[in-house]
């Protein structure tokens, strides 16, 4: 059973891994400026534009409160716009985008703000542009936030990428409801279950290694 | 004499409050900073000093007033050309506020990034020299003491070759030791640059080490401003002896203190502060009030500093009570100045 079976649970990983790699790339291509300017834009601030923060955030917050599930059935008119159908796992991508670049961004603002506001002064006073400011300075010093942060958007995503199975979506999860549930298959739940688990643990493993990468506030084993 | 490098003008800040009267955070400041010299702003939290010093790059805007940097009015600057302005001014801060990202070379090159500069390196390992920390050239601050990463902060802020330098108390968060490196440091780049450095503080005893001209800043107004040596010999304002209290001369010894009372009746000696100022403080006028007048002073304290490069003294001494006020006198027309702290018997 299992000869048959692997190809199959192979297959199904491949479609979740493109999922959820596109939706976190597009999502951060969205959501990572938006989160930007979200962090950089209330009154007073760097960029200031307190309106269109407001808005933005409303808008942000409003795509997050949605339940996945019906996000996923409400934009399939939206879905069926950009991907040309509705159905599979290519036409998936676009709710899981939605989902993710409004919970990126907000990840992305998140560790923006956490940049001590000192540094954006001293680069004021360097006679820095607000451009500047972003690129040399905010992105860089929020570096290893941004890298959780988006280690913790992929790990969600791996989640939500089980639930497109209800529009036809494939991948790990849909697999395991439609062998596992339907056809009486608990084993083959339980091999889904146990690669997820995988999955989670090795993004979760290369996230916070590459962040610690950028990491240097704290000193590690240099020597002073 | 020369135009000031800075000059405020009528300078207020008020900051809007809702549904209230503003605040005022600074008031009809009027104040000259003089080309290629060492100022001190001394006062209290909450003083004004910080938003004073932070209208001289445009960080802080007046309500009403000018703000003069060599020449040219930083209140109305705006966009590009207040960019222009703040690239001639350099600033350090109290936490440094270098990039953690970034290692020193990385750091101090940032502001010639900013610049569009190009050929940044040679630039940077002269400014790594300068304040002495080219072993630690690929370190990054974490790696590094306050000391270090004060010079990091120090040669980030010399790197686009500025004419001012702005420092908020930047010693504030340093141990004694390192503090006088820093302040050491300062004085160094002043002489060797001719660079104009303007510098807030709460510590009287850096205003002692580095300035030639100090303002005194309580509630958003100047109370007292002029050459440091001037102001240190005649403090006219309480607010200005009270940050001199332990920074100048001498404290008075134990044994003494718990005797002293504030009445001369029966008492045998009159407990007298002297402060030689300039030229005076090199003259033997004690031994000449003795061989003179024939007083005979019991010496119980004493100091000698030097304050914006003049020498500065302090002494506490007995004077047999009864010829007290005489030999006050006389040491006053000699250009010292006294003051009788109290009686022992």
């Amino acid at each position: 059973m299992w000869t048959n079976l692997a190809p199959l649970l192979w297959e199904s990983t491949l479609q979740t891994l493109y999922m959820v790699a596109m939706s976190t790339l597009i999502g951060t291509l969205i959501g990572g400026p938006l989160g930007i300017f979200l962090a950089t834009s209330r009154r007073g601030e760097l960029l200031s534009a307190p309106i269109l923060n407001t808005v933005l955030g409303l808008v942000v917050n409003a795509a997050r409160s949605t339940p996945f599930i019906i996000l996923v059935v409400a934009i399939i008119p939206l879905t069926r716009l950009i991907a040309g159908t509705s159905i599979g796992t290519t036409a998936a991508i676009v709710p899981l985008t939605i989902a993710s670049a409004p919970f990126i961004a907000r990840l992305i603002e998140t560790a923006i703000r956490e940049v001590d506001a000192g540094l954006i002064e001293a680069a004021r006073a360097m006679g820095a542009t607000p451009g500047q400011i972003v690129r040399k300075v905010l992105i860089p010093e929020a570096m290893p936030g941004i890298i959780l942060g988006l280690t913790l958007a992929v790990v969600s995503l791996i989640g939500y990428s089980a639930m497109v199975g209800a529009v036809g979506g494939e991948g790990l999860g849909d697999l395991g409801i439609r062998y596992g549930y339907q056809r009486f298959m608990p084993e083959v739940m339980l091999a889904v279950v146990v690669i997820l688990i995988v999955l989670v643990q090795l993004v979760q493993s290369l996230g916070e290694w590459i962040a610690s990468r950028f990491d240097k506030r704290a000193p590690r084993n240099r020597g002073r | 004499m020369q135009a000031p490098a800075i000059s405020f003008l009528d300078v207020t800040r008020r900051y809007p409050q809702k549904g209230g009267s503003d605040v005022i955070a600074l008031q009809d400041i009027t104040l000259s900073v003089p080309q290629g010299a060492v100022t001190g702003i001394i006062g209290r939290s909450g003083a004004g000093k910080s938003t004073l010093l932070r209208m001289v790059n445009g960080l802080e805007r007046p309500s009403a007033g000018q703000v003069m940097v060599n020449g040219r009015d930083v209140g109305a600057a705006s966009g590009s050309e207040l960019r222009a302005i703040r690239r001639e001014v350099g600033m350090i801060f109290q936490h440094f506020n270098l990039l953690a990202s970034r290692t020193v070379a990385e750091n101090i090159a940032l502001p010639l990034e900013i610049a569009g500069e190009r050929n940044i390196a040679p630039r940077v390992a002269e400014l790594i020299e300068r304040v002495g920390l080219t072993a630690q050239t690929n370190r990054y601050p974490a790696e590094l003491s306050g000391g270090q990463k004060q010079r990091v902060g120090i040669a980030r802020a010399l790197a686009t070759g500025p004419k001012v330098l702005l420092s908020d108390e930047a010693t504030s968060a340093l141990d004694p030791d390192t503090t006088r490196q820093v302040l050491d440091l300062l004085a160094r780049i002043n002489r060797d640059l001719g660079l104009t450095i303007l510098l807030i503080t709460h510590e009287m005893a850096v205003v002692r080490d580095i300035c030639s001209h100090v303002a005194v800043i309580e509630g958003g107004q100047i109370v007292e401003a002029g050459e440091t040596y001037a102001v240190f010999s005649r403090p006219a304002h309480p607010t200005t002896r009270s940050f001199l209290k332990g920074v100048t001369g001498v404290t008075m010894p134990q044994f003494v203190a718990e005797r002293l009372r504030d009445t001369p009746e029966g008492a045998s000696e009159a407990v007298v502060q002297i402060t030689f100022t300039g030229t005076h403080a090199t003259d033997p006028m004690l031994a000449r009030l003795t061989a003179e007048r024939g007083v005979s002073v019991n010496i119980l304290a004493g100091a000698i500093e030097e304050i914006g490069d003049q020498p500065f003294g302090s002494l506490i001494v007995g004077i047999p009570a009864e010829r007290a006020e005489e030999s006050r006198r006389f040491l006053e027309e000699h250009g010292l100045l006294t003051e009788v702290l109290g009686y022992v018997d």
